[in-house]
């Protein structure tokens, strides 16, 4: 055997690379019975990243069922109230390009809640069955009232109102939310990103 | 004790402090209206006690502080409420807020004060009411309330109270003047300040490009009967920012306040000496917070000096009697050059934090020039007081990276803004800074939110099963009896029996009918 | 009235990049007076040539890159850079050798990482490296310094910068060469044997580094740069040299005196590693980039292959400046020093 090894050397190459193949091969065998990942937790950590208000706007009833989508290679530009911020943090994570936000599902907004003018409401509780978070306060032919903490300003509370007494007020307005902004960024600060834009 | 620590970092840029001829005071009058912000200090609006149509007194509260962290707001002069709405405010937003508007009837009549006769035999506790009474907030440019302050005693045993006259930004000169004309108040409001901390010693920190000061503050300090023994004024190099609060504590202490700490956990607390002044006022006369001391300089005014001027006074009444001059390309500061904001109209009023408003020719400060490439010169790194690596943190910044912006502590940034000031390339470092900070601070609540939001939409979700499971056991069931009513009913039902045997019948005729 | 908004401070100070840079070029001056004093004016038109060439680069590539070319002119970096090149570059070079170091330095050193600020190598290095390891023979071919040679004029300059093949330059093996070469004689003998050798390092070179060193002190004193990176390079080649110098047998690498005065030491100490933009940033970093540049420095000169070794050390070192800062980050105030 050996003889016939030093022999042709050809033959030498494809025994040692069988051997290593199934020592490799028995290796990562073992590995992925070994350190087997229960579950899917790439599903949870993308629904982590997710904003969880639950407005189905990217066609998914709620985010957890976009995580999965996501998770079994769903688009990752299809939440507006994430906004591009949430596509970075998911490409980041996914280890793949960012894309813009998909406009069929809408656009990014400043974060809002919902505020109900109490005095047109006439207390059919559409909204209370609409809302995602349960974050509407009231009982039948009883005024209704939104507990604007709670409420992910997912608007799915808007298209059922009979009356339309349900309006979408920006959340942080006024000196108590202001902060400051980023410095503008003149075309000669960010180099590289103009690169970008002008290639 | 007597040593002098030094810290990291630091400049030295034009101190322009004799601008202001420091240790002089003109009083500004009664202007118009006056205009008092609800929010003056940092936390919770005031809630307001008066309508429109009001007649006040001087004196008289206007505003009730709100929950813990909160400040009263008191008329100083006797008038008319003539409106409670959105007025500009300083702040650097440049927005508006709700403001009380006050006419003055120019009898300047006030309610009768009432001091506490001996504050050194009531506890504490009464003292800091009085004082919270008194509406009073840091003067020296934050703001923060001062009863809540002073509630550090209950985290931790003080030992130490720090007056703060270091005053190091340039241009302002109020604390100094404030030093010069009325030492003796300030030792007598810092010996209230300790008897509430139960603070043993009391250092006056003044850097020594106030001799006038430190003179005032060491014969005022001769002259006090010094019940506590342990009191010293402290006179240090001048550098700015010594005078940041976790600076000044270094200079005088050689201690660092742990990261996220405060100054109590070193059983040390800090005090502007205007804010003393205040507490002397309110605890021994019974007089709330309605007037301050504010600097009015800059090249574009002909009478820069300090000014005695009560909260509200619109700024514009400020500049009219320092002889303002509006050039091209004017800017308005509140505050001083290197910290303070830039004002958009001479509308908004003086407030508890207005130490200063400072009116430049362009010539003296030059807006920046567009800002160039960061060379990593390493500049910023070496004036930063707080010892963080500003170019870094820029980098970070821009890429929006917060785990590394936190990793490289950019919350132990005290935007003091030396890095910018050295900045060869004059890129807006602390801007980068504060937004970045912002911005931090939203991801955090976002994420909050959405943790809160998801753990009530999977509550739901998992009641709507719930119940869609109810109704469907229910259904089955309801089925069930349906069914079983239907079969026992055939079994007895009498009319069914009937309807049954003639049914066989009909069949068995029929049968036979086929059959034959 | 509406007043101009900016955010604070307000103030600024007296430095700027164009002031910085400006500074770095008057420095340079007493230098090239020593240059063109021993060797003649060659060094002064190749850095005049080479001056307008990354100008017109530096023009050019930005306009490429639809950037406003006078605004980014204005920073004078660009001089900066191809003025050190062209210290670096043997005097009456050839116009070609001047062109393809400046392009290098300018196109390969600095713009492909994205432009001044971003760039991890010294640009003018990186220019200089690359002449030398493409045209070895032009790069090595001093000329003779005042006093073993003559030296040559204006004119001849001129010609030896255009017309190369006109211009038969008196060349000479520099100091350093003999020193890498020497295997039998004693440091005395080699002393007394080479001419070139003058009082300590080198007729010429000695007073062109001390001249670099004024230019180097006064840039110091302007505060344009802290001591810490330049002291520690001469720190370290001093100590190597000593260590090596073993009462000076013909082993010796030569004198701490020798390495100090001899080649790019000095105008590799203050106006080489004292690049911001690639070296290490805390000045405890600083140290020890230029502590390592020194050893380096040393080694190669002692047994490596090429005529000086300033420039390969301080693109070695770049290398390793990242890494120098992530571990010579200074404590924040309030965060335990021992616990980071």
């Amino acid at each position: 055997m050996l003889g016939l090894l030093t022999h042709y050397p050809l033959l030498t190459a494809l025994t040692a690379l069988l051997c290593l193949g199934m020592v490799f091969g028995a290796l990562l065998g073992f590995a992925s019975v070994k350190f087997r990942t229960e579950g899917n937790p790439l599903a949870e950590q993308i629904n982590t990243l997710l904003p969880q208000t639950q407005c189905g706007q990217c066609g998914h009833p709620g985010c957890r069922p976009y995580a999965q989508s996501i998770a079994d290679g769903g688009a990752i530009n299809k939440c507006p109230p994430g906004g591009q911020e949430t596509i970075d943090a998911l490409a980041n994570l996914l280890d793949i390009e960012s894309q813009p936000l998909d406009a069929e599902h809408g656009v990014e907004k400043e974060s809002r809640v919902a505020f109900i003018r109490e005095d047109e409401c006439i207390g059919c509780t559409k909204c209370i069955q609409a809302c995602p978070v349960d974050a509407i306060l009231g009982a039948a032919k009883l005024m209704h009232t939104v507990i604007a903490d709670e409420c992910t300003g997912c608007d799915l509370c808007v298209e059922p109102c009979p009356v339309d007494c349900i309006d979408m007020v920006v959340r942080k307005a006024g000196i108590a939310h202001w902060s400051w902004p980023m410095p503008a960024s003149p075309e000669h600060t960010n180099i590289i990103a103009t690169d970008k834009e002008a290639a | 004790m007597n040593s002098v620590h030094t810290i990291h970092g630091g400049i030295h840029p034009r101190e322009e402090k004799q601008l202001s001829r420091p240790g002089q005071v003109i009083d500004a009058g009664l202007p118009h209206e006056l205009i008092l912000p609800l929010s003056q200090h940092i936390g919770a609006p005031a809630e307001p006690i008066v309508s429109v149509g009001d007649h006040v007194k001087g004196g008289q509260r206007l505003a009730e502080d709100q929950g813990a962290v909160s400040a009263a707001v008191h008329a100083p002069t006797s008038g008319h409420i003539t409106a409670i709405d959105m007025q500009p405010v300083p702040h650097p937003s440049g927005l508006t807020n709700v403001c009380i508007r006050l006419t003055p009837d120019h009898a300047d009549e006030w309610l009768v004060l009432q001091g506490l006769a001996d504050y050194r035999s009531e506890a504490p506790d009464t003292v800091i009411a009085h004082i919270r009474a008194a509406g009073i907030s840091g003067l020296g440019g934050a703001g923060f309330p001062t009863a809540t302050k002073l509630l550090a005693r209950e985290r931790s045993a003080i030992h130490t109270l720090i007056i703060n006259g270091t005053e190091c930004e340039p241009y302002i000169t109020a604390d100094d003047t404030l030093m010069q004309v009325a030492a003796e108040q300030i030792v007598a409001g810092a010996e209230i300040l300790a008897h509430i901390l139960g603070a043993e010693t009391i250092l006056y920190g003044v850097e020594d490009n106030k001799p006038a000061a430190l003179k005032a503050m060491r014969e005022a300090l001769a002259a006090s009967d010094d019940a506590l023994g342990q009191q010293q004024v402290v006179s240090f190099p001048t550098k700015y920012p010594s005078g940041g609060e976790k600076q000044l504590i270094e200079i005088l202490t050689g201690e660092q306040v742990p990261s996220g700490g405060l100054p109590a956990d070193l059983g040390i607390v800090c005090q502007n000496p205007g804010t003393a002044v205040a507490v002397r006022d309110a605890v021994i006369d019974g007089k709330p917070l309605t007037d301050r001391l504010v600097t009015v300089t800059g090249r574009a005014v002909s009478h820069a000096s300090n000014y005695r001027v009560r909260l509200g006074t619109p700024i514009a009444h400020l500049l009219a009697l320092a002889g303002f001059t509006p050039g091209s390309r004017q800017r308005l500061i509140h505050g001083g050059p290197m910290m303070g904001f830039a004002l958009e109209t001479d509308a908004v009023p003086v407030v508890k934090t207005t130490n200063c408003v400072l009116a430049p020719t362009q010539e003296e400060l030059p807006a920046p020039p567009p800002a160039q490439a960061c060379i990593r010169c390493g500049l910023c790194a070496e004036a930063c007081p707080a010892s963080l690596l500003p170019q870094q943190l820029y980098w970070y910044a821009r890429a929006k990276d917060q785990e590394q912006l936190e990793k490289h502590h950019l919350f132990d940034c005290i935007e003091c803004g030396a890095c910018s000031w050295v900045c060869p390339s004059s890129i807006p470092l602390v801007q980068y800074y504060r937004a970045a900070k912002s911005h931090i601070v939203e991801t955090r609540d976002d994420k909050q939110r959405a943790e809160r939001s998801k753990g009530r939409f999977e509550a739901r979700q998992e009641r709507v099963e719930r119940e869609a499971a109810e109704r469907e056991r229910k259904r089955a069931e309801r089925k069930a009896t349906a069914q079983q009513k239907a079969a026992a009913s055939e079994a007895d039902d009498p009319v069914q029996a009937a309807i049954a045997r003639t049914k066989a019948r009909k069949e068995q005729a029929a049968q036979t009918k086929d059959a034959s | 009235m509406d007043f101009l908004r900016i955010t604070s401070p307000h103030g600024h100070g007296p430095l700027s990049t164009a002031k910085v840079m400006q500074t770095v070029l008057l420095a340079t001056l007493p230098g090239l007076a020593a240059m063109t004093w021993f060797f003649g004016p060659g060094t002064l038109i190749n850095i005049i040539f080479g001056g307008l060439i990354a100008l017109a680069l530096e023009y050019a590539v930005m306009g490429i890159r639809q950037r406003d070319p006078l605004f980014y002119l204005r920073d004078y970096s660009v001089l900066v850079t191809s003025t050190l090149l062209c210290f670096a570059l043997p005097p009456y070079a050839p116009w070609w050798l001047i062109v393809i170091g400046v392009a290098s330095a300018v196109l390969l050193g600095k713009h492909v990482f994205g432009g001044l600020g971003y760039n991890p190598f010294n640009p003018a290095m990186v220019g200089y490296v690359v002449l030398l390891i493409s045209f070895p023979l032009q790069m090595s071919s001093w000329a003779a310094p005042r006093g073993l040679g003559e030296v040559p004029g204006f004119t001849d300059a001129l010609t030896a910068l255009f017309f190369a093949r006109d211009y038969d330059a008196v060349t000479m093996a520099t100091p350093l060469d003999i020193m890498r070469q020497n295997t039998g004689l004693l440091m005395d003998d080699l002393y007394r044997e080479a001419t070139q050798f003058g009082q300590w390092a080198g007729v010429g070179w000695e007073w062109v580094n001390l001249a670099f060193l004024a230019g180097g002190v006064w840039l110091l004193y302007q505060r344009i740069f802290t001591w810490h990176g330049p002291v520690a390079m001469l720190a370290a080649i001093g100590l190597c040299a000593a260590a090596g110098f073993d009462g000076g047998s013909s082993n010796s690498g030569g004198s701490p005196v020798f390495h100090w005065l001899s080649g790019a030491t000095m105008f590799g100490a203050f106006f080489i590693i004292t690049d911001p933009v690639s070296s290490a940033v805390s000045n405890r970093g600083r140290l020890i980039f230029g502590a390592l540049i020194g050893v380096l420095v040393y080694i190669i000169r002692v047994t490596g292959n090429y005529p000086d070794a300033v420039a390969f050390a301080v693109l070695i070192l770049n290398f390793a400046a990242p890494l120098i800062d992530q571990y010579t980050q200074p404590a924040t105030y309030g965060h335990d020093r021992s616990s980071e």
